[in-house]
């Protein structure tokens, strides 16, 4: 099969690899019919996730027709046209019957690597490093896809893909951050980042029934998509203090809410942004954090500081006395994705939302390498890119 | 996926305390006798090599030729393991208890053991144990349940007369807020005399806690999910070696471990893989 394989920093291929097969009883294979390129693939395609091997299959935003189910899964049969949660959970440990999925005590083969790095490991997830259990991904025409007993949530109407695809990940992901951040009625909301999980982000922040949200960026055409689609108010970041410009907007109190849609990749200009590319380069430092630093100082006394965008590693000078001081609560994770299926699968059948207004560009799965690259630089109006094999 | 450090030269002694002390003297007194009698050049040179060689041996503990047959003689070779760990399986405490009771079933999880065999004719007490040792050779024992208290503990010690000297014991208690069972197994291995030792030393590998550790946490997935997570047989565009030739998979396992945890933080811009070159022109 034709599959999207790493091979070193900003170098993928797309290379005929062996066909997957039923490792474990609990495994299906699946067959893909769509796969999208996340803005945390560009981490793994950038280099900032270690523990990446020459010839990893990519991709964990991906859906398709069950051809092969193990004889431990009961509730599939080839022909289900189902979509797959990224972190891989088995149902069974005290982390997935809590709730916590993407917290799976049994699904990374590396666990032990995982626990070298952060105490204890965290679910395994497709096609994201060896730290992360070191499964082959969705971005190929065939997918095996351990616990498929537990993950993969069948769609039997007629919803194209587009408009279902992105429970797999990035919709859950901008949920979790609105649900998590506590938003009240009236409260005021600030997103950074209006790439595909910002919109998400946004689109959920609403439904929680705020006064205003506040959209951070500065591509026009994102800027334009969450003013369009999400009815936010927006700052574009070029040249503009945005703690400063946050502060006149709520008459001095700061957001409410502070939500970072970046994480490790943020971009900065002036001192601050040489400061991190140089420890960066000196490897003192892997993610860059100028958003979390910027929310920090501009939320309001006692307000939530909550985090979609994904951190990989470590980052230094975050402003840890003005959080204290100012009493905030910060949440954070990797999205619970098997926790929201239903609720949002709901949203997009009654017409609440359709999920599909992010794409801008369809690709066929061979042009994999122009799209990692269009999608990474913005180009051509980029925002979400699908791939079909 | 483990670094390989160069071990420290005190974690490099292979010679016993008295062996040293022979070396190091015998070393001298043949230095001593080049001085006194001062032999033809042709034989001072291997003399002066020899004696050279018996005063490091001595002085630093280190035996080449012992490290070459993976011998170890030395105190800490001797020491023997000692390894305790626990893990939290979200199982009930007498479910648990079961399965550890039939030795039998160890092997399913416990990397370094090969078989075990219970004797079913002693009620179950005495078991016949089979374990891996280096150099793809065996280790075999008899064991003998020593303490057991129903749910709670069972203790084993290998008989008298083994050739291994191991005991061990497994504790079962309640989780709290009904999060299953704690499962605490402590594990000792004591070297015989001899250089048996080394070998028994390495039956639990080059890292015994983490071994026992990934062997307690391939139980608990067996018991919560039936199956133990495996990437094994996936593909990957590293199955395609057959057309790749030797040089360029060599270098490929040099990029892997240079990009793997050790090249952790990554930097930007990439220090250890060039990107640059591979980069695609954008179309416009």
């Amino acid at each position: 099969m034709k599959a999207v394989c790493w091979n070193g920093i900003t170098d993928v291929r797309v290379e005929e690899v062996p066909d997957p097969k039923l490792i474990n009883p609990r495994d299906a294979i699946i067959q893909v019919s769509s796969t999208a390129i996340c803005g945390s693939d560009l981490h793994l395609y950038d280099g900032y996730i270690p523990a990446m091997k020459k010839g990893d299959i990519l991709g964990h935003e991906f859906m398709g027709e069950v051809v092969e189910v193990g004889s431990g899964v009961k509730n599939l049969s080839p022909g289900d046209r189902v979509v797959v949660p990224f972190p891989i959970a088995c149902g069974n440990c005290f982390f997935c019957q809590s709730g916590l999925w993407s917290l799976c005590d049994n699904s990374n083969p590396n666990a032990s690597l995982a626990e070298s790095m952060y105490g204890h490991s965290p679910a395994g997830i497709f096609g994201y490093s060896h730290l992360m259990g070191g499964y082959a991904g969705g971005q190929a025409e065939y997918v095996r896809v351990p616990f498929a007993d537990v993950g993969p949530f069948k769609i039997e109407n007629g919803f194209r893909d587009e408009q279902v695809l992105f429970l797999t990940d990035i919709f859950p992901t901008g949920y979790m951050a609105a649900e998590m951040a506590n938003i009240r009625p009236g409260d005021t909301v600030a997103i950074w980042g209006c790439g595909p999980v910002g919109q998400f982000v946004i689109q959920s922040a609403w439904t929680f029934n705020p006064a205003r949200v506040i959209a951070i960026d500065r591509y026009p055409e994102r800027l334009d998509m969450a003013e369009k689609y999400g009815r936010a108010e927006v700052i574009n970041y070029e040249g503009t203090d945005v703690v400063e410009t946050l502060k006149q907007m709520t008459g001095g109190m700061g957001p409410d809410v502070c939500i970072d849609a970046v994480g490790m990749e943020a971009h900065k200009h002036g001192l601050e942004g040489y400061y991190d590319r140089a420890k960066h380069a000196a490897r003192m430092e892997t993610d860059r954090p100028y958003v979390l630093r910027e929310a920090i100082q501009a939320c309001r006394k006692g307000g939530t500081v909550s985090l979609a965008g994904a951190y990989g590693g470590f980052v230094d000078t975050i402003p840890i006395g003005a959080a204290f001081n100012k009493g905030l609560t910060f949440k954070m994770g990797q999205a619970h994705v098997h926790r929201y299926l239903q609720p949002l699968f709901e949203m997009i059948e009654s017409g609440q939302i359709d999920p599909s207004f992010v794409v801008t560009h369809i690709f066929p799965l061979e042009e994999a390498p122009d799209a990692y690259e269009i999608f990474k630089h913005k180009t051509d109006g980029c925002v979400k890119v699908v791939m079909k094999p | 996926m483990e670094v390989q450090m160069e071990r420290p030269l005190s974690r490099r002694v292979n010679v016993g305390a008295a062996e040293r002390g022979v070396s190091l003297l015998s070393g001298l007194a043949l230095l001593s006798y080049i001085f006194k009698r001062r032999p033809s050049t042709k034989m001072s040179v291997p003399l002066v090599l020899e004696a050279g060689y018996m005063m490091y041996r001595g002085a630093t503990g280190h035996c080449v030729f012992y490290k070459m047959m993976e011998i170890n003689r030395s105190e800490e070779g001797n020491r023997g393991i000692e390894v305790q760990r626990a893990i939290t399986v979200n199982k009930p405490r007498d479910e648990m208890y079961r399965i550890w009771r039939n030795f039998e079933n160890l092997p399913r999880f416990m990397t370094h053991l090969k078989r075990v065999d219970v004797d079913e004719a002693g009620g179950g007490d005495r078991s016949h144990w089979v374990a891996k040792a280096p150099l793809g050779g065996q280790a075999e024992w008899d064991a003998e349940i020593m303490e057991e208290r129903e749910n709670e503990y069972i203790a084993w010690n290998s008989l008298p007369g083994s050739v291994v000297d191991s005991m061990g014991s497994v504790e079962f208690s309640d989780a709290p807020g009904g999060r299953g069972t704690i499962i605490r197994v402590s594990m000792q291995y004591n070297p015989p005399a001899g250089s048996m030792g080394a070998a028994i030393a390495k039956l639990l590998g080059e890292e015994p806690g983490q071994q026992v550790r990934d062997d307690l946490r391939h139980f608990k997935q067996m018991m919560e999910t039936g199956e133990i997570a495996s990437v094994e047989g996936q593909p990957s565009g590293r199955n395609n070696d057959f057309e790749r030739s030797i040089s360029e998979r060599r270098r490929e396992k040099d990029l892997v471990e240079e990009a793997s945890v050790q090249s952790f933080p990554a930097s930007d811009p990439p220090a250890w893989i060039s990107g640059k070159k591979n980069k695609r022109s954008l179309p416009s």
